[in-house]
């Protein structure tokens, strides 16, 4: 080994426990930065392979019933390449274990082939046997809430006739990787399934012999989508086509595709946040180091090293808190991940999650962080280079101090020296102040940003859970049913409160923009669903026009005034140019409300509703449910305290994931800034402080000198944390402002205190730190030896 | 208050002789620091001209100095200046690594007296012994010139002896042209010739008919 490579060794055990510090602020960066990262590629590697191998259709619509002849003439538009044409019913189910009704999807799948299109994917089980016609397979996520395998058998309301249905396989299809009910943002697990039946089976039942009601396409590579979407939606319209959409309208795409766009954002935004304080901080450290070896880089230059030599031994320092930090970082983040996959797994169903750990991305985040600390290595020590060597030999001249005006007045001549030391040291060095207190001001910064997702999380529950949605059960009809159906509710079993509401599937356009998305009629006293932004302010229903939700404003460019196309897709189809009265800034969905009155007329039809909201006496509830039931109108129920537990164990799990990992790395980062402040401080006035111990100051003295200059530094860098935070926060929920859902900015009194109570206990423990170090300071040593 | 230039050094001409062991002596702010400075190519005049056989240290060139001091310069300063995370051995290899015919460091360090100590580090020897170090690592790579600033200035009487001892067996076996700054005029007594500064001036040059040995130096 050459004797500088041997100097590097020695130096890096001798400031092992700064160097430790900064790797494990770069492990925190690189952890941050694979698991963030590593989930995104991995969401994109899995839709991308599983759309691929399961034949995920281009585009889809949906009527109300053709021939079989106009899936043939749908197969001769230009670009498509293959057509499936289904039967698709929405049903009750009577599943055994729930209380309350449940809403399954038949879909017809041909009973001796494989679907053409959007292939089912056998977990469980066996394909379905043409011989007997009640047989289904169930999509995975249902049958697992339900606890329903292969031999099971449910009961179903097929057009108004009760049928029992064989469970036969356990699958998944790439059309719902995301399993919601229509209109829905969040799975209900237990109480939405989708169930494959055999085509004859199902038409049997629904008089649809020769006919369908549901096609998905797929086209050709380089064919355009556009086109085939109109050449689709002029063939179905004398058949009662909804209009066709493309797959980046697909629900279940779209929400993966929200979730992936989130993810991509967030993925960069916070391990840059990480990667940036490490960087800073080898910078720091570096520049200090270098500063108290100016002598020795003198000497190196005074026998002939030269500047590159110099700067590559001073790089090498930097690269090995990056070596260490990333092989640490790469580790924890790959298991992060891995913890991250399993719960998307359960979120986005997909037969296989492919991890995408690949090489890139390590290489990727350990590259940053190289060129982080390498920049923030190579601007110290080109300082230190560039120093004469005669002149860096001299120890460094002592910096000018003279009285300022704060020195001059009579307060500060009051104190005793030892203060006056540590005030003129702050004020004299302003530059390296000010870089320790931006230090610690980020550390404060990141631990505000990592607490307070927990804070948004909370309040986007509270708000959406709790204010906007008050009901217990919500009931939807199969079919729209005339007003009277309410009394009928009213006076079931158990049932406290009644408030209908008439949703219909809509294309909401404005110019070019549109978007598929349910219109909801809303009561204007209604008191269990009400719009409430996300300051949790109600907005009433107004009694004409249209309110939109911000997110679905934005996407069609409206403001509140300007008129939208709606175009509705049930019914007799009308199209209606209307006003947006209001927006409302919610934190959920996509959505367009008016009051109930409002979309009855523009539905041409009388006091017609298709569900209502229910208050329930919590014991009267298991024989409403059992009413509910045999219910033939009634669909399905959601219930809200469901709804809530599954955005508790999906978002906000996943989210936690992040936070948590975060917030670790946030403590650790903060103590490490703050344990390297001190301990700079220390070395670099450790010859003083002897100077002063020698001439006679006590120990406590010395050490306050020292302690008291953290505690200041530490104390003027908390405001700036508060505002830094509080800016990072605003940087970050615009990230997650997604379709699916939106978390509110929102930073907690216990948020704050916490990041304060990190800070601080970081700063006492590293004081205490350096306060034990100056008692056993070496005065003799220190004094005969510079380092 | 405005600053005011200072020339530390002014009308300077001089010569050094292969070989020989000059000795520049004057009272601190003399300028003979400065001096040496620019004879190693540390620092570079603002007017003047320095040659060192074919090499014109005038121009500020740093790549061209830099190799001026890696092939032909050794130093010795005041405070020693040892790396004090290498040990003895390792000092002086840090400068034989450069070199193209050094001898072996620990050989070097036979030369100074201090074959026993090679594996101790800068904080584990005495003042005079890091010293010797010092001297050890300056001429380890066999330099043509070796500059010495205050070799003795943080030492004791005996251990400075010591030091200057090894200086001049240096200049004696290798023939290695030796500059040393002392203010201490005792020393000139050793050298060939002893240059007087004062004030950024040469105010005499002295040659000494008969060099004196380090251990017949009194002060």
């Amino acid at each position: 080994m050459r004797a500088l490579e041997r100097k590097l060794l020695r130096d890096v055990l001798h400031l092992r426990g700064q160097l430790v510090a900064v790797a494990l602020v770069i492990m925190c960066g690189i952890a941050m930065w694979v698991t963030m990262r590593g989930a995104y590629r991995s969401l994109v590697l899995s839709r991308r392979v599983y759309y691929a191998e399961g034949r995920f259709a281009d585009v889809f619509a949906h009527l109300v019933r053709a021939p079989l002849s106009v899936a043939g003439a749908a197969e001769r538009i230009p670009g498509v390449t293959a057509v499936q044409a289904r039967i698709v019913f929405d049903v009750t189910l009577d599943v055994p274990g729930l209380a309350e009704p449940a809403t399954g999807r038949l879909i017809s799948v041909p009973e001796n082939a494989r679907p053409r299109l959007n292939e089912i994917h056998l977990r469980e089980g066996r394909w379905i046997d043409e011989s007997h016609p009640g047989e289904v397979i169930v999509s995975e996520s249902f049958a697992q809430a339900n606890h329903l395998r292969p031999g099971d058998t449910v009961g179903a309301v097929l057009n108004g006739r009760w049928r029992r249905l064989l469970v036969v396989g356990v699958g998944l299809s790439p059309e719902y990787v995301y399993e919601i009910r229509a209109g829905n943002v969040f799975p209900e697990k237990r109480r939405f399934g989708v169930l494959w039946i055999g085509r004859k089976a199902i038409q049997n039942a629904f008089s649809m012999e020769g006919a369908f009601n549901d096609v998905a396409l797929s086209v050709a590579r380089g064919a355009s989508r556009a086109d085939v979407v109109a050449r689709l939606d002029r063939l179905l319209a004398p058949y009662g086509g909804t209009g066709a959409y493309d797959r980046e309208e697909q629900i279940s795409n779209r929400f993966l595709s929200d979730e992936i766009r989130g993810d991509r954002v967030g993925g960069l935004i916070v391990p840059s946040i990480f990667l940036a304080v490490a960087a800073f901080l080898i910078h720091i450290v570096l520049t200090r180091l270098v500063q108290t070896q100016r002598d020795q880089i003198a000497v190196l230059k005074a026998f002939g090293y030269t500047n590159l030599d110099v700067g590559v031994h001073y790089l090498g320092m930097a690269l090995v808190a990056v070596a260490l930090g990333s092989i640490f970082g790469a580790l924890i983040g790959a298991r992060l991940a891995a913890a991250l996959a399993v719960l998307y797994k359960d979120f986005f169903h997909f037969p296989v999650f492919r991890l995408d750990l690949s090489v890139s991305l390590f290489a990727g985040g350990i590259l940053i962080s190289a060129l982080a600390a390498g920049i923030g290595a190579l601007i110290s020590v080109r300082s230190a280079v560039r120093l004469p060597p005669a002149e860096a030999m001299r120890p460094e001249a002592p910096p000018r101090f003279h009285a300022g005006l704060i020195e001059r007045s009579r307060a500060f001549r009051a104190v005793a020296p030892a203060t006056r030391v540590v005030l003129r040291n702050l004020l004299r060095r302003k530059v390296k102040a000010a870089l320790s207190i931006l230090g610690v001001a980020m550390a404060f910064a990141i631990l505000v940003v990592g607490r307070s997702m927990f804070d948004s999380v909370d309040e986007l529950m509270r708000v959406e859970f709790d204010a906007a949605r008050r009901e217990d059960v919500s009931v939807a009809f199969l079919v729209a049913r005339s007003g009277t159906v309410i009394d009928d509710l009213r006076h079931l079993d158990g049932v406290i409160r009644v408030e209908p509401f008439r949703a219909v599937s809509v294309r909401i356009a404005r110019g070019n923009a549109e978007r598929r998305t349910g219109l909801t009629g809303l009561d204007p006293n209604a008191t269990l669903h009400r719009l409430v932004d996300r300051r949790g302010r109600v907005i009433a229903v107004p009694p004409e026009g249209v309110v939109l939700n911000r997110k679905l404003a934005e996407i069609l460019g409206a403001g509140p005034g300007e008129r939208v196309r709606v175009s509705i897709l049930e019914g007799v189809r009308p199209v209606a140019e209307l006003r947006v009265v209001r927006i409302v800034d919610d934190l959920v969905g996509l959505g367009a409300y008016a009051d109930l009155g409002v979309v009855n007329r523009l539905m041409e039809e009388g006091e017609v509703v298709s569900g209502a909201d229910l208050t329930v006496d919590p014991l009267g509830r298991a024989r409403l449910y059992r009413g509910l039931k045999q219910a033939p109108a009634v669909a399905g129920v959601s219930v809200r305290e469901a709804m809530k537990q599954s955005f508790r164990d999906t978002i906000a799990e996943s989210l936690a994931i992040t936070n948590v990992s975060g917030i670790v790395f946030a403590c650790i980062i903060a103590a490490g800034v703050i344990y390297n402040g001190a301990r700079i401080a220390l070395s670099e006035r450790g010859r003083e402080l002897a100077t002063l111990r020698v001439l006679g100051f006590t120990r406590t003295e010395v050490g306050w000198m020292l302690v008291a200059e953290q505690a200041i530094l530490t104390a003027i860098a908390i405001p700036f944390g508060i505002a830094l935070g509080y800016g990072l926060c605003v940087l970050l929920m615009r990230a997650y402002d997604s379709e699916v859902y939106r978390l509110p900015l929102v930073i907690s009194r216990q948020t704050w205190t916490f990041a304060f109570a990190v800070v601080t206990a970081a700063a006492v423990g590293s004081g205490a730190l350096v306060l034990r170090r100056i008692r056993h300071l070496d005065l003799v040593e220190v004094l005969k030896t510079r380092e | 208050m405005g600053e005011v230039d200072v020339p530390a050094l002014t009308g300077v001409d001089l010569d050094l002789f292969d070989g020989e062991l000059a000795v520049l002596l004057g009272p601190s702010g003399s300028g003979k620091s400065t001096l040496l400075n620019i004879l190693g190519g540390l620092d570079v005049p603002s007017a003047g001209e320095v040659v060192y056989r074919d090499h014109d240290l005038t121009v500020d060139d740093d790549r061209a100095l830099t190799r001026y001091r890696r092939e032909h310069v050794g130093f010795v300063f005041q405070f020693y200046n040892l790396i004090p995370s290498l040990t003895a051995l390792e000092n002086v290899a840090l400068v034989t690594e450069l070199a193209d015919e050094p001898m072996a460091p620990r050989e070097a360090l036979e030369l100074v007296g201090l074959s026993e100590r090679l594996d101790h580090f800068p904080a584990q020897l005495s003042g005079g012994e890091q010293q010797r170090v010092a001297i050890a690592r300056a001429i380890a790579k066999r330099p043509e010139v070796l500059l010495c600033d205050e070799p003795t200035g943080a030492l004791d009487y005996s251990t400075g002896k010591v030091v200057l001892e090894a200086i001049a067996t240096i200049n004696r076996q290798l023939g290695t042209t030796t500059a040393v700054i002392t203010h201490n005029a005792a020393i000139g007594r050793m050298a060939d010739r002893v240059i007087h500064m004062r004030s950024g001036r040469i105010v005499e040059i002295e040659r000494n008919s008969r060099k004196a040995s380090p251990d017949q130096l009194e002060w």
